[in-house]
């Protein structure tokens, strides 16, 4: 526990000059690696969110494909390439459909909740395949975003979305962090436990599960709305199931102690990924495997129990 | 049953003629009840009599197949839990419910933060006036040596004070108490039960509790509802439940008076 109400902004600051300080002297591939990896971070704290309450969403990558066809769209259609214009767009329709799903999986639990989300994406994904209007299966190219009138090119464009990427993702781990350690947070800590005990003691489980959920959704299609801008170009994959399982992949890794955690385990996935693919083309996916089970098998609660005082037993973070 | 001519603002939760059956089982028989405020009564039975059953539908676990329950003067059947308990219904169980993951100072901090008209977002749940009362009511309950521990690493009979904890941290004006001293060492009955009343007393909180110790019974309670195939066969002063022949028959297994003192 931290009673200093300064310490979740301090550390925020803290984090974000060290993050911008790493954009200076890092290569350009490596500040698109970290744009992309903490975009999809943002993505795997939603499902980290929803791991607080014992649930487990297979189908993140709804909203992060909302996210970025919404960038996309509204690019193309609209001529809108303001990237805070964008994120709130993203976000807002994020919410809106996390609003309206929430009712129906809020209600259920376990292998069917997880099924039930990754069933969602899935019709996004068939529905955006057969959509040959907005580019079907080949997806759209999404124009290059622009920041509050500023319109950089080159590096200069790469450096000023890993900056906005990290602006979002510390403003949005400090949030987190604050519900995390808020009533509510506590309470869905207490849901995953005993949620018979809850609902016992006056609380609504299914509101605080449909809270969460949406909370996910909104940090979903963030993460979309970054990832389209910074690949240019969206597609149906964005939904497809094996995009989520990477979501999920993260939040394991990382376990749901840490927020910081998310972040580093999303880097190194992308890291991990990235260098795979080079050196072994043809087994990555092999690597990838045998390392999250050697991290299961270590860390049973993930890299953020190395950084909380919490780990298997109780204690404050 | 005593209850028609009494008046009704005097009761603080009536159950009139409540049914439930699971199959060919027959939970509840007609049950029909009226406790008045302040009151502390106790509820007796074999296993399988419908005492539990009764506990779970007035506190919403089981809706009745017919029959209602009144808190007062207020229709509550079929309510969700979470909503009898917001009224001011609160249960313990006989097997602990609590946060196994988190210690007992959180799973105060959670009864709290629930008691609360709604649990935020932003306050923090270990903020120091939020830590203050929860600490407080370990100590009321004498468990606060235990406060960092969690599930796992709590002695019975601590599991039991902090459930029942739990369930007073709302102010409920009716608490119903599922066999508090289950699973609790003999010599550990009475300190828990005397911990429970000292906590209880002067908040004019109405308590039913179910027990199997006769002793727990006629010393803690001033009336006795004795449960048998989910009907109600006695309810009166304890002296006079273990007195009556149906209650020494069917629940308490003692030798039948037979007229003539044979």
């Amino acid at each position: 526990m931290t009673n200093s109400r300064l310490f979740v902004p301090l550390s925020c600051v803290l984090i974000f000059s060290v993050l911008v300080g790493i954009g200076f002297i890092i290569p350009q591939w490596a500040m698109f690696l970290a744009t992309m990896a903490l975009a999809k971070g943002l993505v795997a704290l939603g499902i980290v969110i929803l791991m607080r309450a014992g649930l487990v969403s297979f189908g993140q990558g709804l909203y992060f494909c909302i996210g970025a066809y919404v960038s996309g769209l509204m690019a193309n259609w609209t001529g809108i390439t303001d990237i805070v214009l964008l994120s709130i767009l993203g976000v807002l329709v994020s919410v809106i459909l996390a609003a309206i799903c929430a009712r129906l999986l809020s209600g259920y639990r376990g292998i069917f909740f997880a099924m039930l989300t990754l069933s969602l994406s899935m019709i996004l994904y068939g529905a955006l395949s057969k959509m040959s209007i907005i580019g079907g299966t080949d997806g759209l190219n999404v124009s290059a975003p622009t920041f509050l009138g500023y319109a950089p090119e080159g590096r200069a464009l790469g450096f000023s979305l890993y900056f906005y990427t990290c602006l979002v993702s510390v403003i949005a781990g400090g949030l987190i962090r604050v519900y995390f350690n808020s009533e509510r947070g506590l309470t869905t800590l207490a849901i995953r436990d005993n949620e018979l005990r809850v609902e016992y003691l006056g609380s609504s489980v299914k509101s605080a599960i449909s809270s969460g959920y949406i909370m996910a959704a909104a940090v979903g299609g963030l993460g979309g709305v970054i990832a389209g801008l910074a690949i240019g170009h969206v597609d149906p994959e964005y939904a497809y199931w094996t995009t989520s399982g990477e979501f999920v992949f993260v939040a394991i890794l990382s376990g749901f102690f840490s927020i910081g955690a998310v972040f580093a385990s999303s880097i190194v996935l992308e890291v991990v990924r990235s260098f795979s693919n080079l050196y072994f083309p043809n087994t990555w996916q092999l690597v990838l495997g045998v390392f999250l089970l050697i991290v299961i098998l270590l860390l049973p609660n993930g890299l953020g129990s190395l950084f909380s005082k919490r780990r298997r037993k109780g204690g404050s973070e | 049953m005593n209850t028609a001519e009494s008046s009704t603002a005097d009761f603080v939760l009536q159950a009139k003629n409540l049914n439930k059956a699971f199959g060919a089982v027959i939970a509840a028989n007609e049950v029909d009840v009226a406790v008045p405020r302040g009151a502390v009564w106790s509820l007796i039975g074999s296993n399988g009599a419908g005492k539990t059953t009764f506990v779970n539908m007035v506190t919403g676990y089981l809706r009745p197949d017919s029959g209602t329950i009144l808190f007062n003067d207020k229709d509550i059947t079929g309510l969700a839990p979470r909503n009898i308990t917001r009224l001011g219904i609160s249960r313990s169980f006989q097997i602990p419910q609590l946060c196994a993951e988190l210690t007992a100072l959180e799973n105060m901090l959670v009864s709290l933060s629930s008691a609360n008209e709604q649990a935020s977002f932003f306050r923090p749940a270990h903020s120091t006036q939020s830590v203050a009362n929860a600490t407080e009511m370990l100590e009321r309950f004498r468990i606060v040596d235990y406060r960092d521990r969690t599930m796992a690493e709590l002695p019975a009979g601590v599991r039991k004070l902090l459930d029942i904890a739990m369930a007073i941290t709302g102010e409920p004006q009716v608490l119903l108490l599922d066999e508090p001293t289950s699973g609790v060492a003999a010599e550990e009955k009475y300190p828990l039960m005397d911990l429970v009343m000292e906590a209880l007393d002067g908040s004019n909180v109405t308590v039913m509790f179910v027990e199997h110790d006769m002793d727990i019974v006629a010393r803690y309670s001033q009336r006795v509802l004795a449960f048998y195939d989910g009907q109600i066969i006695a309810n009166d002063t304890p002296d006079n439940v273990m007195q009556d022949d149906s209650v020494r028959r069917y629940v308490t297994g003692g030798a039948v008076a037979t007229p003539g003192g044979v």
